[in-house]
């Protein structure tokens, strides 16, 4: 049984080039996109994608929180790589930190309008929300949910470490699940307060600083969630299809296909019920989102991202036999994450950047964040054996039946 | 209506049922149903039962109830009876959705409902032979069909020899008939059907 990964060569090398893409796609970018406009392109590219990822290895946290909270125990067989891909928030943290200062304190007025305090000044509803769309309350709710998730994430990442170590008795099961299930609970407290309320509103929302939706985290939530879930899938096949995970099989596989199916249709759900009330209410400070959207150049964008992350996974993991095959599910995960890019990149362009371009650069960055990713991934998948030993609840994922 | 002759054999536990399945089936005798007081995981592979076209069923019952919802707003709103509603246009597809929603899953879910109910024999005013009266409270019974390749007696010896609790001799319908289970049934009970055995 093998239950130490050890990161192959061919798996470092593919890390490596995919950062060198985006390392080269950032250099290339600020040369080619000089100039007022093309520097908003330039910032906006970067934040689509380190929000993006960000939130995604987020979802894994919140894969762990939920799943302990609901006391689920298919998925402990597996358990390492979700905790593995949340394992880059404190980077991608950082890296997002970083961006959202140059963009407040360095006044990149094309991504945030508001950040702009002469144009605030002549604008009446930016000087209304100035409150909550300013430098000062912008950087510290940052800083907090920043904070706050990196250190949940790290605590629950070193907790399921320590518990290796532990003697296996009862004692120690019982103790393992009660303060995974007390540490998750504080988790999910935060990730609602965050990802679920006020984080989208203040990192992406603020693009179209006139407009608001209440929807609008939920949604971000769901595209992040389902793409999460997708992350989750593609490394469990990876290392599966290595020879690792001995104990994961179709059914884990199976349940995998059932939450990216749900989901989806989860995400669809939450897009209509943004998109149907503004269409109905037709109130032009609320139309004004989707106007360039549906009716501008946008428009082919906006249709696709629906086909992509609605009709397709609901019609191609309706059946048992897609959602229990390595290889439909590999697909079908590459293709929601990437559908969710796209809702990622109509969420931010058309504030920012306006037209719509072919996103060379910005399809460049996230092949960087990708190989970024992949690297942290699977140095933090060597560091441990893949199977939580202790948890009581391992035989009860091996033995899963759906 | 096609009454047989069955060996029922009945279980205390899972864990004993379980092997006891896979041994009969490699014996080659013909499992007519195993009834359980619980779903136990696996039985259904155990028994070589078939994957249950179910879901397909309630895919076509769903996409009947799209169909349904959204041709007849069509209809209705473009060609019979045209309202202007706040200035909508006269097929305002997003208005039309949670319609469509509630009617697909409406639609499936009593399909499927039924589709069900029809598989497994079960309706209102309708009765099946019940093999043992706590097969389905905390015994687990299994139905071996008397074949012409096989007889009653060899089977009750296998069943003893696999851990059953229980053993009986029954000759009962296979199918469903009319009646009520708080009643007693005279049709059947008075008249049993000549034997094919």
């Amino acid at each position: 049984m093998k239950d130490q990964f050890v990161v192959p060569a061919k798996l470092k090398t593919t890390s490596f080039v995919l950062m060198g893409i985006g390392v080269l796609t950032l250099l290339i970018g600020l040369v080619a996109l000089g100039g007022e406009h093309g520097a908003t392109r330039f910032w906006a590219g970067i934040l689509q994608n380190s929000t993006f990822f960000l939130l995604i290895a987020l979802a894994c946290t919140f894969f762990i929180g939920v799943t302990t909270l609901a006391h689920g125990g298919w998925q402990i067989a597996f358990r390492r790589v979700p905790e593995a891909i949340s394992m880059t928030v404190p980077v991608l943290g950082g890296i997002l930190f970083v961006v959202l200062m140059i963009l407040v304190f360095g006044e990149k007025d094309g991504v945030y309008h508001w950040v702009n305090a002469e144009h605030v000044k002549h604008d009446a509803i930016l000087n209304g929300k100035s409150a909550f769309l300013g430098n000062t309350f912008f950087t510290t709710a940052t800083v907090i949910t920043l904070g706050l998730w990196i250190f949940f994430t790290i605590k629950l990442r070193n907790m399921s470490l320590e518990e290796d170590t532990w003697d296996l008795s009862p004692e120690t099961g019982r103790r393992i699940l009660w303060r995974n299930t007390v540490w998750c609970g504080g988790f999910i407290v935060i990730y609602g307060l965050s990802v679920g309320s006020t984080t989208p509103w203040l990192w992406l929302m603020s693009i179209d600083p006139h407009w608001f939706s209440t929807m609008y985290s939920w949604y971000t939530f769901a595209s992040t969630w389902v793409s999460g879930l997708s992350l989750i899938a593609l490394f469990v096949i990876y290392l599966k299809k290595n020879g690792y995970l001995s104990f994961v099989n179709e059914e884990h596989l199976h349940d995998l296909g059932k939450f990216m199916f749900a989901f989806s249709i989860f995400w669809a759900y939450l897009w209509f019920s943004q998109y149907m009330l503004i269409w109905y209410a037709n109130m032009p400070e609320e139309t004004e989102y989707f106007k360039p959207r549906v009716w501008g150049e946008w428009r082919p964008i906006f249709f696709l991202n629906l086909i992509i992350n609605f009709i397709l996974p609901l019609l191609l993991l309706m059946k048992r036999d897609t959602k229990r095959n390595y290889t439909s599910v590999t697909y079908i995960a590459i293709l929601i994450i990437f559908g969710h890019w796209l809702d990622f990149f109509q969420m931010v362009m058309p504030g920012s950047v306006h037209e719509l371009n072919f996103p060379w650069y910005e399809l460049g960055i996230g092949l960087g964040f990708v190989g970024l990713l992949i690297f942290i991934v699977a140095n933090q998948l060597a560091k441990a054996p893949l199977a939580p030993r202790n948890h009581p609840y391992l035989k009860e994922s091996i033995v899963h039946h759906t | 209506m096609a009454a047989k002759k069955f060996v029922v054999g009945c279980f205390d536990d899972e864990a004993v049922l379980f092997p006891a399945v896979k041994k009969v089936r490699a014996a080659g005798y013909k499992i007519h149903d195993v009834y359980t007081p619980f779903p136990v995981h696996g039985l259904d592979q155990a028994m070589g039962l078939r994957e249950t076209s179910l879901h397909t069923a309630g895919f076509i019952y769903g996409i009947t109830g799209t169909t349904t919802a959204l041709s007849f707003m069509s209809w209705v709103f473009v060609s019979d009876w045209p309202l202007n509603i706040g200035g909508k246009p006269h097929f305002p597809l997003p208005a039309f959705i949670p319609i469509t929603f509630e009617l697909t899953v409406l639609f499936s879910a009593v399909g499927m409902m039924m589709t069900f109910c029809y598989l497994c024999q079960l309706m209102p005013f309708v009765k099946k032979h019940v093999f043992h009266p706590r097969q389905t409270d905390d015994k687990f019974v299994m139905v071996i069909e008397v074949t012409s390749k096989s007889n009653a007696g060899e089977i009750k010896d296998f069943l003893a020899s696999v851990g059953a609790a229980e053993i009986n001799e029954q000759i009962a319908e296979t199918g469903w008939w009319y009646g009520r289970f708080d009643r007693e049934d005279r049709l059947y009970a008075e008249q049993p059907a000549p034997l094919n055995v």
